[in-house]
């Protein structure tokens, strides 16, 4: 049998698609601009007529879901690098040689994680710039990073259905625009309560209210609750089904 | 002696379509067999299971006696596939495409061996350029040095001059018989009948889902009744005019001292 080394192979595609991102910078701050104009547009101009309670100030109260949102549409970058290389004959390439097959894939997940992570920094300074201020701990930030991390990874699976799937570069990417309104109908932006009864059951079903209370928490020095645990639930079971619908998708290829 | 590849009865349909209904094909060691058919015929297809890209439904198909379906990795480390489409990355530089190649075959020096294939297939000079400034000509070429990379016994060429101008076209004929040269195996697709006359050692004809013909170009030839001596005014063709004049224009660009056109830079 020939020896092969996933994680060495796995590690020079990575470098070859960050390489990528470093050389259109503009994904990054692309990513990062549409959540910081949302926070520059509820912070400032719509944020003074709504109540969160507690004493919260707004921008503690949005940092979470706008976090979220600029990793739901960054992830969209996957799903389009991801369609070229298919549509250009490279992932043929990779897969014609003495290579780990899920390489190619990772290799695209592992950038989006670096890309995100990286946006994500941007928009938290632009946040503290705008006077967010957070008493969370060592431990409370790791856990707000690795919440994060693995949102990231979900949403990537996803973005590689996409872009294993799609039959034009616009498709490719259409995917994301539903992830990047789901916080809209979340404790996003306001308090679940305030909403209708149907739209309400529905926010407070859906897993971006139960991350974004359980980061909101951690962001407070709060204890965190029952809301981490849904959240986790939410994030692992959607990382597991979409990276094996994306591994039948590649498989089904091969027909 | 294994053949470089040998294919016995391979079938495969997409749905209600047979594609190859029965491919029998064998390419002998250092060789290169030219598969010659229309656009349809099944030569994509035959390559893409000979890459272990697709799956055949019946039939075996073996690769240095390594079969696709059950020993797929094997295959894959004998064998380079340069695929209908120019599959480059455009972002990186010719060089870091080698690069990346090398180091994905764990070659001890991806540098060293970058810069030689990019030497030996006229790309040195470009080698710092991102892909996506190249010509059409210098794609192909960097496509073809990527399947170089490493030195995989056995290469499989689907339709490589296929968009190129006749310069580029000879450029790849040339490296593809210098392939044969070293010892290469080569299975080449190609719908041009001259580039199946020039380059190939042995000619399949794929038809109707079968190879229908198989042999050397005399072989082929004798299929039909002999040839009758004729008197015809040969004239030149426009591609031999066109190399012609290609090949005069590049001489006058050469630095020729005072006689050189006002406008032209002197080095």
């Amino acid at each position: 049998m020939t020896a092969i080394h996933p994680l060495a192979d796995t590690g020079v595609l990575t470098g070859r698609s960050l390489r990528h991102v470093l050389r259109s910078p503009d994904t990054i701050l692309t990513t990062a601009v549409t959540p910081i104009a949302l926070l520059l547009l509820f912070v400032y101009v719509l944020g003074g007529a709504i109540d969160v309670g507690g004493g919260v100030a707004y921008v503690d109260y949005l940092l979470p879901g706008i976090l979220l949102i600029t990793v739901a549409s960054g992830v969209a970058y996957t799903a389009y690098r991801l369609f070229l290389d298919l549509q250009g004959g490279l992932f043929d390439r990779f897969r014609s040689m003495p290579i780990a097959g899920s390489s190619a894939l990772w290799a695209h997940v592992l950038t989006s994680l670096v890309a995100n992570l990286v946006s994500v920094a941007i928009v938290v300074g632009v946040a503290f710039a705008m006077g967010f201020r957070t008493g969370a701990s060592v431990w409370a930030w790791l856990a707000i990073v690795g919440v994060l991390m693995l949102f990231t990874l979900a949403l990537t699976w996803l973005a590689v259905i996409a872009g294993l799937s799609a039959k034009s570069v616009d498709g490719a990417s259409a995917f994301s625009y539903p992830l990047i309104f789901l916080p809209f109908i979340s404790s996003a932006f306001v308090p679940t309560d305030s909403m209708p009864a149907p739209v309400a059951w529905f926010a407070e079903h859906q897993p971006v209210t139960a991350i974004v209370d359980s980061m909101r928490a951690l962001f407070a020095g709060s204890p965190v609750g029952a809301d981490i645990w849904v959240a986790l639930a939410w994030l692992v079971g959607i990382l597991a089904v979409a990276s094996v619908v994306a591994a039948l998708l590649l498989r089904r290829r091969m027909r | 002696m294994t053949a470089a590849v040998q294919v016995r009865g391979l079938e495969k349909s997409f749905g209600d379509l047979d594609v190859l209904r029965g491919v029998d094909l064998e390419v002998a060691p250092g060789s290169i067999v030219a598969l010659l058919g229309a656009n349809g015929a099944g030569k994509t297809t035959l390559v893409r299971i000979l890459s272990t890209l697709l799956a055949a439904d019946a039939g075996s198909a073996r690769v240095l006696g390594h079969d696709v379906a059950t020993a797929p990795r094997d295959v894959r480390a004998s064998i380079s596939l340069t695929g209908q489409f120019t599959a480059i990355d455009d972002v990186l530089t010719g060089r870091e495409n080698m690069v990346l190649v090398a180091r994905l075959r764990h070659l001890p020096h991806p540098t060293a061996v970058a810069d030689d294939l990019l030497a030996r297939c006229s790309l040195a000079d470009a080698a710092d350029r991102p892909a996506a400034k190249y010509s059409g000509g210098m794609r192909r070429r960097l496509d073809i040095a990527m399947s170089l990379v490493g030195e995989p016994p056995v290469i499989f060429l689907d339709e490589p001059t296929t968009g190129l101008d006749p310069q580029a076209r000879n450029e790849v004929w040339e490296t593809v018989a210098a392939l044969a040269a070293d010892g290469t195996s080569v299975l080449l697709t190609t719908q041009h009948l001259e580039e199946a006359e020039r380059l190939a050692d042995r000619i399949a004809i794929l038809h109707d889902g079968v190879v229908a013909h198989e042999g050397t170009l005399d072989e082929l030839r004798r299929l039909l009744p002999p040839a009758e001596v004729e008197v015809v005014e040969r004239q030149p063709s426009l591609e031999q005019v066109f190399l012609a004049v290609i090949g005069v224009m590049s001489a006058a660009d050469a630095p020729s001292g005072a006689s050189a056109p006002t406008g032209t830079e002197l080095p």
